[in-house]
C-alpha cells in the first residue's frame, strides 16, 4: 500500500498528489512515468512523473480527472492509500548537449513538461516555454514555468488569459523570427503534438514528443502500447513502455496513435459515468 | 488380470457447458480412479519416465505410493523434486517427457504420469494445514528477479536450504505467467496464490511492484547485501508477423489479450479493465497460448473462434490435450494458413467515424508442406493464388515473444545472445559472477517445467557455490 501524502487541486478537473514511494523517488527522472492502481479491484493506469523528492521518499503525479480510475483517485485524501504505484517506467527526457530549448505543453500535459523544462533549465539551457489551454480556469502551473523559463509564453483557445490562440502560433512566430532551437519537446494532446511536428517541419528543428497510449503493465510485457514510426518510408513498431515515451515526433504516425487512443472510448465513458454516479456525483 | 490398455479418463466439464465458463475444464481424478490407474505402471526396472522428467522426479516411486493408498507419501516423493506440483500436473506437456518414455505406451497408452500428479498434489493441498517447518537459516542472502515459474522454483530450493531469499515481482501479484499468461479454465489462480503461500509461509520474501531494471538494479541489489541473484524475468515483448494492419484496433498481442483477461479480470460481469467481447476472433498461432487466447475469446463470448496456423496438425506445438479441448468446445482450426494482411474500416467521409480503424477481416494465404527445414519440421510453402478473406473483428497473435532489454541495457557485462536471451552456462551462471539467470529470460518462449528445471539447476549452483564461501 502507498500512502498519499498530500493532495492539491490545481483545477476543477486536475488534481496534483504526492505518493509515499521511496524506492520510485529514489531513481525517477523527468519524462519517465509510474502505473498504479487505486485498489486491488482497479485497472493499472500509466501517469508521468511531475518531480519527486527523494529525502522525503514521495512522487508528485499530476492527473486530470477523465475516467473512472482517476475519478476514484481524485477522491481519495491525504493520509489515504492506493494499492499499488510501480515505476519509473520508460526512458527518462534526453537533455545531452541541448544549449537552447523550446517545451511546448498543452493542458494537463503541462503537468509532464514542467520537470522537463526545469531539468533543460538546470543543466544550464535557455529555455523557451509555451503553454496553452483551453480557457483561464483550466490554467496550471503558471509559476513553476515562470521559474524554470528565460521566456514563457502562456496560450489559451479562447483569449481568457495570456494569448489567444494555440500554442504552435507563438511556436511559428519564434522560428520564423530566426530563432534557432536545437531542440522542440511537445507534450500535449496527441494532435498538439501532431501539429507542432507540421510547425516546426520546415526549420528542420528536432521535435521530441512525449507518448501517452494505451498500456498494462509498462514493462514490456503486453505489447498494448504499440506505436508506429515511418523511417526513411519504412514502418517500424516501437513500444512506448520501454522504446519510450519520448519518441522523434517527425516519425510518429498520430492517426494511427488517435484510433487506437479511441479504443476502448465507449467502455471507458460508460465506466466513468458509473463511477461518478458511485461517488455521489452525477 | 488383463491391464487397462487406456488412460483412465479425466473426468471434465461438458464441452457445451465449459465453453461459456471460467471455471476449471478437467476435474481430476478420484481416489478410486487414481488408486486404478497408479496400478496400471508396470513398474519397469529402467524407470525410463524418469529421464523423461526435466526436473527428474521419482516417478514409479510416487506411483507405487498411489498404489498403496499412501497418499502423502507420494506427495512426500514428488515434492523431493518438483516445488509446484498442482501447477505441474495441470501444465506440463506430458505428452512429450515422462509419458512419452513410458514402457507401457510401447503397446498401449502410457500411464496418465501428469494425472496422476495432479490428483496427489491437489489432494495434499485440500488435507495440508500445518505450515511447513521453517529451515535454519544459514545466512546468506539471495534476490530472485520475477516469481514465474523458474523463480519460485529456484526461491523454494533455496529457502528450504536454508537461505533468506527475496523474489522482486514487477507486476502487482506474484506468479509471473501462471498468473497473467495461464487462464483460470486450465490453472485456477488460487492453485497459484497456494504455492506462493507456501514459500512465503518457508520464509521467503515476495515484493510486488518492484520492476529490476528500473526500480533497482542487478547491482544495487549486490548493493543490498544480496550475495546472489537469479534471473527468471521471463518472456518479453510479443512479436508481431510485420504484414500490414496490425496496429488496427482489434488487434491484440496474446499476451495483452490473455493479460487483460486473467491478470486484470476484464472477463467478469463489470470489469475495470476493458477486453473485445463477443464477435468473430482469430488467433495467429499454434501454441499453447494461442489455444490459451482462442478458449479465453469463446469464453468471453465470441460467436466463432479460429486457429490460424501456418503448418499442418502434426505440427502444433501444443499441448496434445489442449488442442483436444479446444476442438472439442467447436474452435475452428483452419491449419495451413498464413496471414498476409490485416484489413481495417475506413469511412471516406466521415473521418470522426467511431469505427474508424477497426478490424474489418484478414486476408490469409493457404499454404502446403515442402522440405523440413532447420527445426526439422516441414516448411511451410505458400500457395500462388489462394488468398481469401476470414471475416473476423479482432486478431490475436500468438506468435512468441522477444526477451525483455531492461534487465540487459542496466547491466553491465550481462552477455546476450543474438536474440537477446541471456546467455547461460550448464549451471545457469551468466557473464556476470554470481548472476543467474533461467526459464524464458534465457531460453524465449518454452515451457513451465523447462522454466521450473532452470530454477532448480541454478538454486543448487548457487547453494554450491555460497555454502563453499
Amino acid at each position: 500500500m502507498y500512502r498519499i501524502v498530500t493532495k492539491k487541486i490545481l483545477n476543477p478537473s486536475v488534481t496534483q498528489m504526492e505518493i509515499e514511494a521511496p524506492l520510485v523517488a529514489r531513481k525517477a527522472r523527468a519524462g519517465q512515468f509510474i502505473i498504479l492502481r487505486v485498489d486491488d479491484e482497479g485497472e493499472r493506469i500509466p501517469l508521468t512523473v511531475a518531480g519527486c523528492d527523494a529525502a522525503r521518499g514521495t512522487v508528485k503525479i499530476i492527473f486530470q480527472i477523465v475516467g473512472a480510475t482517476t475519478a476514484l483517485l481524485g477522491a481519495k485524501n491525504a493520509g489515504e492509500y492506493i494499492s499499488d504505484f510501480v515505476g519509473p517506467l520508460g526512458r527518462a527526457t534526453e537533455t545531452e548537449g541541448v544549449k537552447k530549448v523550446c517545451v511546448v505543453g498543452g493542458g494537463v500535459g503541462c503537468a509532464i513538461a514542467m520537470p522537463a523544462a526545469q531539468e533543460f533549465k538546470r543543466i544550464g539551457a535557455e529555455v523557451t516555454s509555451i503553454i496553452g489551454f483551453r480557457s483561464k480556469d483550466l490554467v496550471i502551473l503558471t509559476d513553476e514555468f515562470e521559474a524554470c523559463s528565460d521566456r514563457m509564453i502562456l496560450m489559451t483557445d479562447d483569449g481568457s488569459a495570456g494569448r489567444h490562440g494555440n500554442v504552435t502560433v507563438p511556436l511559428k512566430e519564434l522560428l520564423k523570427s530566426g530563432e534557432r532551437f536545437d531542440r522542440i519537446l511537445a507534450i500535449g494532446p496527441l494532435v498538439m503534438m501532431k501539429f507542432v511536428a507540421e510547425a516546426a517541419r520546415p526549420f528542420d528543428v528536432p521535435v521530441v514528443v512525449s507518448m501517452n497510449p494505451i498500456m498494462i503493465d509498462g514493462t514490456g510485457m503486453c505489447g498494448g502500447c504499440r506505436l508506429s514510426l515511418v523511417r526513411d518510408g519504412k514502418r517500424v513498431t516501437k513500444f512506448a513502455c520501454v522504446d519510450g515515451p519520448e519518441f522523434d515526433g517527425y516519425e510518429v504516425d498520430f492517426d494511427e496513435a488517435m484510433t487506437r487512443g479511441r479504443m476502448y472510448a465507449g467502455f471507458e465513458r460508460h465506466a466513468y459515468e458509473e463511477t461518478c454516479r458511485l461517488l455521489g456525483r452525477a | 488380470m488383463a491391464i487397462q490398455q487406456k488412460k483412465h479418463e479425466m473426468p471434465t466439464q461438458a464441452p457445451s457447458v465449459r465453453a461459456h465458463n471460467f471455471d476449471e475444464v478437467a476435474l481430476g481424478y478420484t481416489e478410486e480412479i487414481a488408486v486404478e490407474e497408479a496400478q496400471r505402471c508396470l513398474n519397469c526396472k529402467n524407470r525410463p519416465c524418469v529421464e523423461g522428467c526435466p526436473v527428474k522426479i521419482d516417478i514409479p516411486d510416487f506411483i507405487a505410493k498411489i498404489k498403496e493408498r499412501d497418499f502423502e507419501g507420494a506427495y512426500g516423493v514428488i515434492s523431493k523434486s518438483s516445488s509446484l506440483p498442482a501447477v505441474c500436473g495441470r501444465v506440463c506437456p506430458q505428452e512429450t517427457q515422462c509419458e512419452s518414455k513410458c514402457t507401457l505406451g510401447i503397446r498401449f497408452e502410457p500411464v496418465g504420469i501428469g494425472r496422476l500428479e495432479r490428483f496427489v498434489a491437489d489432494r495434499h493441498n485440500e488435507r495440508a494445514e500445518a505450515a511447513p517447518e521453517r529451515p535454519a537459516p544459514n545466512g546468506h542472502r539471495v534476490a530472485i528477479v520475477g516469481s514465474g515459474p523458474s523463480g519460485l522454483t529456484c526461491a523454494g530450493d533455496l529457502a528450504r536450504a536454508g537461505y533468506e531469499v527475496t523474489v522482486y515481482e514487477a507486476l502487482h501479484t506474484a506468479g509471473g505467467v501462471l498468473v497473467y499468461g495461464i487462464p483460470e479454465f486450465r490453472l485456477p489462480k488460487r492453485i497459484v496464490a497456494k504455492e506462493v503461500e507456501g514459500l512465503k509461509a518457508l520464509g521467503v520474501k515476495v515484493e510486488t511492484n518492484v520492476v529490476i531494471g528500473r526500480t533497482l538494479t542487478i547491482d544495487e541489489l549486490f548493493e543490498m547485501g544480496f550475495e546472489a541473484v537469479f534471473i527468471g524475468s521471463g518472456a518479453g515483448l510479443p512479436n508481431f508477423m510485420g504484414i500490414p494492419g496490425e496496429s488496427l484496433v482489434g488487434v491484440y498481442s496474446a499476451n495483452e489479450f490473455l493479460t487483460r483477461s486473467n491478470l486484470m479480470k476484464a472477463y467478469r460481469e463489470s470489469p475495470t479493465t476493458p477486453i473485445m467481447k463477443g464477435g468473430r476472433v482469430a488467433v495467429v498461432g499454434g501454441g499453447n497460448v494461442a489455444m490459451d487466447a482462442a478458449r479465453t475469446a469463446l469464453r468471453l463470448g465470441a460467436e466463432k473462434v479460429y486457429i490460424v496456423y501456418r503448418r499442418s496438425i502434426e505440427e502444433l506445438p501444443a499441448r496434445r490435450e489442449e488442442v483436444e479441448h479446444a476442438e472439442e468446445e467447436g474452435i475452428d482450426f483452419r491449419l495451413l494458413n498464413n496471414p498476409v494482411e490485416i484489413l481495417g474500416y475506413t469511412n471516406p467521409g466521415d473521418p470522426r467515424d467511431p469505427k474508424n480503424g477497426s478490424v474489418t477481416g484478414m486476408r490469409c494465404i493457404r499454404m502446403e508442406l515442402g522440405e523440413p527445414d532447420a527445426s526439422g519440421r516441414r516448411r511451410p510453402v505458400e500457395i500462388p493464388g489462394s488468398e481469401f478473406v476470414l471475416d473476423v473483428d479482432t486478431v490475436v497473435m500468438a506468435i512468441g515473444t522477444s526477451p525483455n532489454p531492461l534487465i540487459k541495457d542496466t547491466t553491465e557485462g550481462l552477455e546476450v545472445n543474438r536474440r537477446g536471451g541471456i546467455i547461460v552456462n550448464e549451471d545457469g551462471l551468466t557473464s556476470r559472477d554470481c548472476v543467474y539467470a533461467g526459464g524464458d529470460a534465457v531460453t524465449g518462449a518454452a515451457t513451465v517445467i523447462s522454466a521450473m528445471g532452470a530454477g532448480k539447476t541454478a538454486a543448487r549452483a548457487i547453494d554450491a557455490y555460497l555454502s563453499g564461501k
